[in-house]
């Protein structure tokens, strides 16, 4: 069984991190698994965790009335879920749901807020992370909404 | 790149005059999404002699209406028919997609390079498809798989509107079933039943299984699409000497007379459709081109 230690250690997201900030994460993180069709997030929900996907799918949805859910994108593995624990007013923006069995680390928000707020450098290292989460995912819109398979 | 003018492109057989098409009559026709079909076709004596590279396309003449470049879309390893997959976009389109079984069509071809599928030997091999861009590559995949064991792990990414733009859904299905193939596919847009991935097809290369070191890349679909997958993969570590791109540009004569299809030094029709990336890359950023 790997630890969770191992586990963060190894993960792309948290690569160049500090020894004392990753033991600082471990504190913060616990294995959660959702099973398929189950919600991880609500929209409008407070938002106190993010999720490190270790395996299965997660859809992230919204839902227009008389449309039903509309999923605006999907994570797998290896993928971050969540940067809303980090950004005022800290709910979710969107739902997000495991369209299959999911096994993650789900990362306690709430507790690394506490600690960024009295340790800047390890605040600095997850926004810089988080923004390079955002800037990824803000571009792929971009390039869903610009239709690039139109006109072949 | 050379521009010989008073050179016959070596693809064509010396005994056949490149601008003359031959007729091929319509075996089926089927209807594969809402805008696009699929043109099954065979030559008058009934017997083919006609072979091609994946990649290359013809040029087919709707009688009375116009021609068009189209690719193959078919089974290189079984020549007897010829298959065609194209859009319904315009004019010539149009009139093919009203064609019947037993109506005939003008065949010009097979005209360009294709796709480097007996160099990718001894390689991983990504296939990047956007929209009916899944077309031209689908002979590159019919021959990667018929000689299966020359090659290390094998992936499609396929990426489209929405569920109802996707091609082939029934080989894609057998394809998925396979040990030996890996196939992701990605639509925009999806509401209801849809339990697959949601994203542009770019955000399937950063996990999908292939060394990036020892990989070569074919990619096609819409300009845009294929300039930000190259990107893509350029990221994940692929040589851009390994990333191949199929371009399209307005083709008239499909021999490099005419023009139409320059493309900086070169001409889509008879140095492409398929290119080496690192070969046009600079021009990809070239908005007048």
């Amino acid at each position: 069984m790997e630890t969770l230690e191992r586990i963060l250690i190894e993960h792309p997201f948290f690569e160049g991190m500090k020894r004392e900030h990753l033991e600082l994460l471990v504190g913060c993180a616990s294995n959660i698994r959702f099973d398929a069709g189950q919600f991880i997030l609500r929209e409008g929900e407070e938002a106190n965790h993010f999720y490190l996907i270790r395996h299965g799918q997660v859809a992230l949805e919204t839902f227009a009335p008389e449309r039903g859910p509309i999923t605006i994108g999907t994570l797998g593995e290896g993928d971050v879920l969540g940067w809303s624990w980090i950004v005022a007013p800290n709910r979710w923006t969107l739902d997000a749901r495991a369209i299959q069995l999911t096994r993650a680390i789900a990362m306690d928000g709430k507790c690394l807020r506490e600690k960024s707020e009295s340790d800047h450098d390890l605040g600095y290292a997850l926004l810089k992370r988080f923004t390079q989460v955002m800037v990824n995912r803000l571009f792929a819109t971009r390039l869903q909404l610009l239709n690039v398979y139109e006109s072949h | 790149m050379s521009t010989n003018l008073t050179e016959v492109p070596s693809i064509v057989p010396p005994s056949l005059d490149p601008m003359l098409p031959r007729p091929y009559r319509v075996q089926q026709l089927r209807q594969e999404t809402s805008d696009t079909f699929t043109l099954e076709l065979e030559p008058e004596s009934g017997k083919s002699d006609f072979s091609f590279t994946p990649g290359q396309f013809n040029m087919l003449y709707a009688f009375g209406v116009g021609e068009v470049p189209i690719s193959i879309s078919g089974d290189p390893g079984k020549p007897a028919t010829l298959v065609h997959t194209t859009r319904e976009v315009g004019m010539v389109t149009r009139a093919m997609r009203e064609l019947k079984p037993s109506d005939w069509l003008g065949v010009r071809g097979p005209f360009g390079a294709g796709w480097p599928v007996t160099d990718a030997r001894g390689a991983d091999v990504v296939i990047v498809a956007g929209g009916i861009g899944l077309a031209p590559l689908r002979p590159a995949l019919y021959q990667l798989l018929a000689a299966r064991k020359y090659y290390g792990k094998l992936v499609l990414l396929y990426g489209t509107r929405t569920p109802a733009d996707i091609l082939f859904r029934r080989e894609l299905h057998q394809w998925h079933a396979r040990f030996d193939l890996e196939v992701h596919v990605t639509v925009d847009r999806a509401m209801g039943n849809w339990r697959g991935n949601v994203g542009v097809v770019t955000t399937l290369i950063a996990r999908a299984p292939f060394d990036p070191h020892s990989t070569v890349a074919m990619v096609c679909g819409p300009e845009v699409m294929m300039r930000f997958t190259a990107q893509e993969l350029e990221r994940r570590g692929v040589a851009v000497d390994n990333i191949y791109l199929s371009m399209e540009r307005n083709m008239k004569c499909a021999v490099g007379f005419c023009g139409h299809c320059q493309f900086g030094p070169s001409f889509i029709c008879k140095d492409g459709p398929v290119f080496r990336y690192d070969r046009i890359q600079p021009l990809l950023a070239v908005r007048e081109i």
